[in-house]
């Protein structure tokens, strides 16, 4: 269901770019005061509006405030599947052959295996997943704080962002301040189980102080770097920040 | 009708700026809200599309949160301005039940008799309910946005998903004013002139 509306969603996209065709011709009117042929000053506008919302965002951003956490029993059962395809599409990774790559502003980039990511001292939460179409649901994560695995690559954390690429090819990117949240956790499990596909195997990176579109799954690399290379409904006019 | 002794001057001029202001800003929010509530709607129903502004959730999202701040900045001036000149107080207050009792037998029996620049009970309570469910909707789309920035917020309004709620009855509210506000508007046309020049043209015209 959830992905009948990320795909429905993606076919109109596909007709416009960004947000062009996002205002009725009534509203453009309203905004622009007379021209009716020229949406790219709402887009324009907007965008500008969006890039506004980040910075006002990554102000309000309180490293120590912390996600608020429940209990076991509040979990959301059954957890809802989630992505812009059917949960059968989902990428199949091969545990055994599998490595996580690493790359840009860091020491070490030499390959991660499971089995290296699981022998890592591991945290759990129990935390609400709040999705940008306004549903949410409580899920339970466990893996390795994210700031760890920061300082165990060597990664520079003066650096801007950390930038996600995923099995699906979907992308995303994260501030680092919220990169080094003590909340953000690359997730190898779901509740007591090994994360299983639909949630994202063999990786998902949970951070809830985000939307859920920025909790990338099935990670496969991750840079640390300065430059956005750009995320996957970013791109599509979401607002970057997005942090709750 | 004669203006009567009692007639209090027009809207000031930033309450008419505002008031225009939050009339584009108002509709846009709910158009864009609209669309928002149809991606994971929690009742049994999702608005027609044709009603809804954004053409799809990400231009809804970025409509909203872009007049979210021309809504919340235009409600502080006028609320600011109505409180330190005191206008708010005059026009708006008191608010006696008996009196709204009493104007809403005469309003729906069509004999209570509208004087420009001074509201009636049920007008008052009306305007006083839609500042309300106004400033209801800023707060709970506050702790909409910032659940975590703002648990404490999210927390007073009964958690992420009642806050939802919150912030849909508080539309629902500003919607129901807005059906009879129009409606009223277009029963009395000349309120109009006075909400965009600031006085009725109707007096000099007879005199």
């Amino acid at each position: 269901m959830k992905a009948e509306t990320h795909r429905s969603a993606l076919r109109r996209i596909e007709r416009r770019l960004f947000l062009r065709g996002s205002l009725s011709l009534g509203a453009v009117s309203l905004l622009t005061g007379c021209n009716l042929e020229d949406d790219d000053a709402v887009d324009k506008t907007l965008f500008a509006m969006s890039r506004w919302n980040d910075r006002v965002q990554a102000a309000l951003f309180n490293a120590e405030r912390l996600a608020p956490t429940y209990t076991r029993a509040e979990v959301t059962k059954p957890f809802p599947f989630n992505a812009y395809y059917q949960e059968d599409q989902a990428p199949v990774v091969d545990a055994a052959t599998f490595r996580l790559q690493v790359s840009g502003l860091v020491r070490e980039t030499r390959p991660w295996t499971l089995a290296d990511l699981n022998a890592l001292p591991q945290e759990s939460q129990i935390t609400r997943h709040i999705c940008i179409e306004g549903w949410s649901a409580i899920g339970e994560w466990s893996g390795v704080r994210f700031s760890h695995f920061l300082q165990r690559i060597g990664a520079d954390t003066r650096a801007r962002y950390v930038a996600f690429r995923c099995a699906d090819n979907y992308t995303s990117t994260i501030d680092m301040a919220t990169a080094l949240h003590p909340q953000t956790l690359l997730a190898l499990r779901f509740g007591d189980e090994t994360l299983p596909r639909a949630y994202g195997f063999p990786m998902k990176l949970r951070v809830p102080t985000k939307l859920g579109f920025k909790n990338p799954k099935y990670i496969v690399a991750l840079s640390v770097t300065n430059v956005d290379p750009g995320g996957f409904w970013e791109r599509f006019g979401y607002n970057w920040f997005s942090g709750l | 009708m004669v203006p009567s002794a009692t007639e209090i001057a027009p809207p000031a001029l930033v309450s008419r700026i505002t008031h225009w202001i939050n009339a584009v800003a108002i509709t846009l929010m709910i158009g864009s809200g609209w669309r928002i509530y149809n991606a994971s709607p929690f009742f049994a129903f999702t608005f027609p599309s044709f009603l809804t502004l954004g053409g799809w959730l990400g231009g809804a999202l970025a409509i909203h949160f872009a007049m979210m701040w021309v809504l919340a900045a235009s409600t502080m001036i006028y609320l600011l301005h109505g409180l330190l000149t005191g206008g708010l107080r005059r026009r708006l207050l008191p608010i006696r039940p008996a009196e709204v009792l009493q104007d809403l037998r005469l309003a729906l029996t069509f004999r209570l008799r509208h004087d420009n620049g001074r509201y009636n009970a049920v007008q008052r309570l009306m305007y006083v309910g839609v500042l309300c469910a106004i400033i209801g909707v800023v707060v709970s789309g506050l702790a909409l946005w910032k659940p975590v920035q703002l648990h404490w917020l999210s927390l007073l309004l009964g958690g992420y998903e009642s806050t939802r709620r919150v912030h849909f009855l508080c539309m629902a509210a500003i919607v129901l004013f807005l059906v009879v506000h129009l409606s009223l508007v277009v029963i009395v046309p000349r309120t109009l002139l006075v909400m965009l020049f600031g006085r009725s043209f109707r007096t000099e015209s007879v005199s």
